[in-house]
Parts: structure tokens; C-alpha cells; sequence
């Protein structure tokens, strides 16, 4: 699954803050966007499977992992909308296209207002990191 | 807001020994047709050769070399499909032959998540079908690729020597390695005057004079006989000359 991929980008990026802050980790915020269609528990189990087990850094992180919407906003009309807005959703394998890459989105998904394929993703695209909440310095 | 996809773009590039980044000042230079081909010579000559297509909005390597147009295996990442001995990647493996009309920033976010999630297998040659142009794709590519090894494509024409003068400026400025030029769309094997002055301006070697070739054109999408026109045979130049087997042409 790509999602190992994901998960190790937000292992690393966490250990590397904790080093360079010189403290370890005690919350780790990552947000799902709803756009890429990944499954929260299996972003959680790819996180259980690439974090290192002999790091201190890490070793009393609390993982939070939450679902973000996906907001769009179309830039011809400026119409707001939701994947659950779309009278034509994208199909299974259109799904698995913007699983792989979220910005296919623009090729299976068009503004419900006006038809255009030109919008923005305005939330809930992809993974990242919201927060990073390490222990008080000294 | 951190974005976790960067910290393992290095990770994932760090199997290719080399990065040959293709690219040039214009659309329409070739830049497609001499990274693939590239790419299918380095692989003929018994090289562990990647290929991946970062032109977003017309992607055409596949046709070049005949890969399917399929989702790729997952595997803790996803894996490149392999044709001819090329592993390769492009958008086209996942949004077939849709458009994709993409604007800056999601042109950035699908340049990062391709490049962090996609698991070359070891390489001697990542060979990188660039951007077009100067715009924010090509200058992204740039920045993420500070390894690569640039081949500029260029043709006589005084339209396209210009831009490529600027855009052998910039990866100048941007302190990127450029192998040298190549001299594309040639009416014969001889470098022309034009490129041989924006080689000698620009203080970089031409690398390979690359014939116009009407043969390509029914060659696309079978390696074999690709490599046996007189373009291809001219790639292969070119791939020696990247090796370090062949000098290069000025």
C-alpha cells in the first residue's frame, strides 16, 4: 500500500523536528483529507509500522490521526462545495486515480454549479501534519 | 501545517546512483522524445535505467516506449512498471488519457506526492523528463532535483537558442549542473554554427547532434526498432557520451 510511503514521510519529518528541538514528542497531529480517500485506521497501522521502536524521541508520541473534509472552490463561479455536493461522483477507478494522486481530481470531478474542472482544493487534500507537540524545554 | 511528503523525496532518489534531467527552453523540442529514447539506450547497454515523465499536462513518454497505461503496484510506495529494462513512471500510469488541467500549486502537489511516493528499485541512471518552460513546475523540479545532471535540449532555430540561452542562464544562477546541450531536429549530423556559439557562450558541450528523422514517427512504442533509426543511434551517442565512453561532439 502507498500509504507506507505517507506514513514514513511523517515519521521522518517528526523525528527530525524532535531532533532539532532536542525534546521529545508528546502529541502527534495528522490530518486524512477526505480528497485522497485514505482510511484513517490504515494511515494509523502504516504510522504503528515505520516508527522506530528504539527512538526516545518518540518513544511516548500519541499518534492523533482525523479525517479533514474536502472543501473545493471553484474558480470560475467561486460555488463552495463537497465531494458529497457532486450529482456525478467519480467512479471506483477514478477513486483510485485521485488516491494516487489527488490532483486527478480535476480530471474526474467539475464545480456543481457550473461544469468547470478549474477549482481549488480549499481543505482535505492530502496528509500532513497539523501539529507537532513536544515536551516543555527546560 | 507541515508537509511530511518532502523529508522523503531524497529517500526515494536516493537509490539512483545519477539523475539526467532532460529539459530545454521550449515546448515542442523533443525533450519527450530524447529522455525516453535516452532512457531505452541506457537500458540496451545493459544499464539500470529509470525513466519518469514529469510533463503533467501532455504526458507522452509511454507512448514513446510503449508502456501501458496502468495503475502501478503498491508496495510500500508504488512501483514502476518496467518496459524494455526501463523502470518508469508518469501521471499518465493513472489518469490515462484524460486531461489534467492543473494550476501552480497543484501542479507542486503532484510533482511532491510522485516524487515521495514512487519506489525506484537500484539505478545507475534516473533519467527525468522535465517541465517545460520557467514556470512554477519547472522551478519546483529544480529545487526538489538538486542531484540531477542537466541535458538542455535545443534546435538551431533562433527562437528556441534564445530561450535556451536563458534557460542554460538560470540553471547557472540556480547552481545546477549542466552536462551540456543537444543539438535536436538537425537537418544532418553537423552541429550547426548557432549551437555551437550558445555552447561556446554558455561554456557547456554540445553533447550530440540529433538528425530530424522521419523513421521515429512508426517506431514509437517499439524500442527496438526505435534505437535502430538514425535518431536512436544518435541517442545511443548521446548515452555514451553521458558515460563518459564517447566525447562529446564540442
Amino acid at each position: 500500500m502507498h500509504e507506507m510511503a505517507l506514513a514514513e514521510g511523517v515519521v521522518v519529518t517528526a523525528l527530525e523536528s524532535a531532533r532539532r528541538e532536542g525534546r521529545p514528542i508528546l502529541r502527534l497531529n495528522v490530518k486524512v483529507g477526505q480528497l485522497q480517500q485514505i482510511e484513517t485506521d490504515i494511515l494509523r497501522h502504516c504510522l504503528d509500522g515505520v516508527l522506530p521502536k528504539d527512538e526516545p524521541l518518540l518513544a511516548g508520541m500519541q499518534v492523533l490521526v482525523d479525517l479533514s473534509p474536502a472543501c473545493l472552490r471553484c474558480r470560475l463561479c467561486r460555488h463552495d462545495f463537497r465531494l458529497d455536493d457532486l450529482e456525478s461522483p467519480p467512479d471506483s477507478t477514478e477513486l483510485e486515480a485521485i488516491h494516487f494522486v489527488p490532483e486527478l481530481a480535476h480530471s474526474y470531478i467539475k464545480c456543481p454549479g457550473c461544469g468547470s474542472p478549474d477549482f481549488e482544493v480549499v481543505s482535505g487534500r492530502g496528509v500532513w501534519i497539523e501539529s507537532i507537540e513536544l515536551e516543555p524545554g527546560p | 501545517m507541515i508537509d511530511p511528503r518532502l523529508a522523503v523525496i531524497e529517500r526515494r532518489l536516493a537509490s539512483a546512483r545519477r539523475i539526467v534531467a532532460v529539459t530545454g527552453g521550449k515546448g515542442g523540442i523533443g525533450k519527450t522524445l530524447v529522455s525516453s529514447t535516452l532512457a531505452l539506450a541506457l537500458a540496451a547497454d545493459g544499464r539500470r535505467v529509470g525513466l519518469l515523465d514529469l510533463d503533467f499536462t501532455g504526458p507522452c513518454d509511454h507512448l514513446v516506449i510503449g508502456a501501458r497505461q496502468e495503475f502501478p503496484e503498491e508496495e510500500f510506495g508504488i512501483l514502476p512498471q518496467v518496459v524494455a529494462g526501463v523502470q518508469f513512471m508518469s501521471i499518465a500510469c493513472f489518469g490515462g488519457d484524460d486531461p489534467v488541467p492543473l494550476r501552480g500549486a497543484d501542479l507542486t502537489n503532484a510533482l511532491v506526492e510522485l516524487l515521495a511516493i514512487t519506489r525506484w528499485g537500484d539505478l545507475d541512471t534516473l533519467v527525468i523528463d522535465m517541465p517545460h518552460g520557467l514556470g512554477d513546475m519547472a522551478l519546483d523540479a529544480v529545487q526538489l532535483l538538486p542531484r540531477a545532471e542537466y541535458v538542455v535540449i535545443t534546435s538551431a532555430s533562433q527562437l528556441v537558442v534564445q530561450t535556451v540561452r536563458r534557460s542554460l542562464t538560470l540553471l547557472r544562477r540556480l547552481d545546477r549542473r549542466v552536462r551540456g546541450t543537444v543539438e535536436n531536429m538537425a537537418p544532418s549530423s553537423q552541429l550547426s554554427d548557432r549551437v555551437a556559439a550558445l555552447a561556446a557562450d554558455s561554456a557547456v558541450p554540445v553533447l550530440a547532434v540529433l538528425p530530424a528523422d522521419g523513421h521515429v514517427e512508426v517506431a514509437l512504442g517499439r524500442p527496438e526498432m526505435l534505437l535502430a533509426t538514425r535518431f536512436g543511434r544518435a541517442v545511443q551517442a548521446l548515452a555514451s557520451s553521458l558515460d563518459g565512453t564517447s566525447h562529446p561532439v564540442s
